[in-house]
């Protein structure tokens, strides 16, 4: 392994494999990416692959609209088939209290340009046939919105940034930062050690344990988070469902399976990711209530990931006060992978001209210092 | 080349053959996969989803951890044990888990 580089990222998720392409692509190729396992096996190659700009607040939405341009081009730009369907997103809604918040959700984000829209329960039917609309009191959509093959995403990324030179050590874990005058000047891993000019804490749901090496405290806290997928049928549906109602998401992957979760809000926070049958007859139980047809469905496997979740489910982004070189790309809740293309372009702008984007002003670790105003639809 | 033709499966071919049935990878592809770095058994389930298909793996894992310890030179032993196993173990339909 090297002894220095300019920049070292921990963690081989979407986060870090994007940033380091993006370094590279700019002409920063003297990037190590340090993976405790291997690239993926974080939440990154656990998720759902959902890519939705119908948020909430002003950053989510700016994130994601940037993100879904980048991923319109990127199986070209990388050179591998990311399976990216944009076939939209369509959210339910059950009361008239959750019609009432799609309403201000939709006109916020048409204001930021995005062609979200209120459909009826009939409308939405034009949108997933199979839907039974009797459950719904109404639905948003919007056609941009779509979904990716995250282990394609991942791959592509780090083949092409290690074609340029960053260099990826996997089964390389962090075991310690040396901070010395506000800065961090080494980093030790399980495998010797490296001086760093920047520091990337893109640990996924572990950011917390990386950040409180340099005596850094992060909000963050992770919760576990289940998901499960069948059998292939023929394809029959490009949008990907959810409901705020309920917290399901679910979509069909290229190859024809329906992969797709739901959460529970009373989850505890902790590191177990073991599988539940609550889990999977909750989710079942959701799932034929909205499109019956699909109880004929078995299910091939279900598994569980861990959500990075702040207190605002918004990411953490940018530099740490205090410790100059160490940059935060952390706490995306339950959408880190859809707004990771975009994030990199953020802190690639910080890393290579020393530029804070407004967003990285907005969503840096210093707000917590102030009162919270969140994201309200944390689903996938 | 004939002769190759008939013994053509789908993807598989007589020097060539499937690994896993399920989602038709070859020996050759599973090689080349580990040359690519894709050396852990977990990776090469994520990067060929073999493994992944209705059968989950019972009939190929065994097969694909043998390649793997002859390409890498690691114990068998050692190769088996980086995979986990995903319920449930055998595909049921969602009304069963749904229940009434
Ligand atoms: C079930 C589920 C469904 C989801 N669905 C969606 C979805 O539909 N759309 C969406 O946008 N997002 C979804 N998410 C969220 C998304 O998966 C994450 O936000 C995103 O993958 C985070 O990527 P990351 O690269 O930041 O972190 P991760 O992918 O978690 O990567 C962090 C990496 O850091 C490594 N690491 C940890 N500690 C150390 C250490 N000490 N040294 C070295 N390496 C270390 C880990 O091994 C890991 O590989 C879902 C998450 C889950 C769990
Ligand atoms: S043969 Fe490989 S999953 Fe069934």
């Amino acid at each position: 392994m090297k002894r220095c580089a300019d920049v070292v990222i921990i963690g081989a998720g979407v986060t870090g494999a994007a940033l380091a392409y993006e370094l590279a692509k700019r002409g920063i190729r003297d990037v190590v990416i340090l993976e405790r396992r291997f690239p993926c096996s974080g939440a990154t190659g656990r998720c759902g692959g959902g890519i939705r700009q119908q948020f909430t607040t002003p950053h989510n939405i700016r994130l994601a609209m940037e993100s879904v341009k980048r991923y319109e081009t990127l199986s070209e730009e990388l050179g591998v088939d990311i399976e990216f369907i944009q076939g939209g997103y369509l959210i339910l809604a059950e009361t008239e209290e959750e019609r009432e918040a799609q309403r201000k959700a939709v006109a916020l984000q048409n204001e930021l340009g995005l062609p979200s829209r209120l459909l009826s329960p009939e409308e939405a039917l034009d949108v997933l046939p199979l839907l039974d609309a009797s459950t719904i009191t109404g639905a948003t959509y919007c056609p941009t919105d779509g979904h990716a093959n995250p282990f394609r995403v991942v791959e592509g990324f780090l083949a092409q940034a290690r074609r340029m030179g960053v260099m990826v050590e996997k089964f390389t874990a962090v075991t310690g930062l040396v901070v010395e005058r506000g800065r961090i000047v080494r980093v030790h891993t399980s495998s010797g050690k490296i001086s760093p000019g920047a520091v990337v804490n893109a640990a996924g749901a572990w950011s917390v344990e990386i950040a409180r090496m340099a005596g850094v405290e992060l909000p963050n806290v992770p919760v576990r988070h289940e998901i499960a997928i069948t059998e292939p049928v023929e394809f029959f549906m490009d949008v990907m469902v959810i409901s705020i109602h309920n917290g399901i998401y679910f979509s069909q992957t290229k190859e024809g399976q329906i992969i797709g979760g739901i959460g529970f809000p009373d989850e505890k926070p902790g590191y177990v990711i073991s599988s539940s049958l609550r889990f999977l007859r909750v989710y079942a139980r959701e799932l034929t209530r909205y499109v019956p047809a699909l109880g004929q469905l078995a299910v091939l496997r279900q598994w569980a990931g861990l959500y990075d979740v702040t207190p605002d489910a918004q990411p953490v982004l940018g530099p740490t006060p205090g410790v100059e070189n160490f940059i935060q790309a952390n706490g995306y809740s339950g959408h880190g992978f859809m707004i990771a293309p975009a994030v990199a372009k953020h802190l690639a702008d910080y890393i290579e001209k020393g530029i804070r984007s407004e967003i990285l002003e907005k969503l840096s670790i210093e707000r917590f210092k102030e009162e919270i105003r969140g994201e309200a639809f944390v689903v996938g | 080349m004939n002769r190759h033709a008939s013994s053509v499966t789908r993807h598989g071919t007589w020097d060539d053959p499937i690994v896993c049935r399920c989602e038709e990878v070859t020996v050759s592809q599973v090689v080349r996969a580990i040359r690519e770095g894709y050396d852990t058994l977990e990776e090469l389930k994520r990067h060929l989803r073999v493994g992944m298909g209705p059968c989950q793996g019972r009939t190929c894992l065994p097969l694909l951890a043998r390649i793997l310890s002859r390409e890498t030179g690691r114990p068998l032993g050692e190769v088996m044990e980086e995979v986990s196993i995903r319920p449930p173990l055998v595909p049921v339909p969602f009304e069963l888990w749904r229940g009434r």
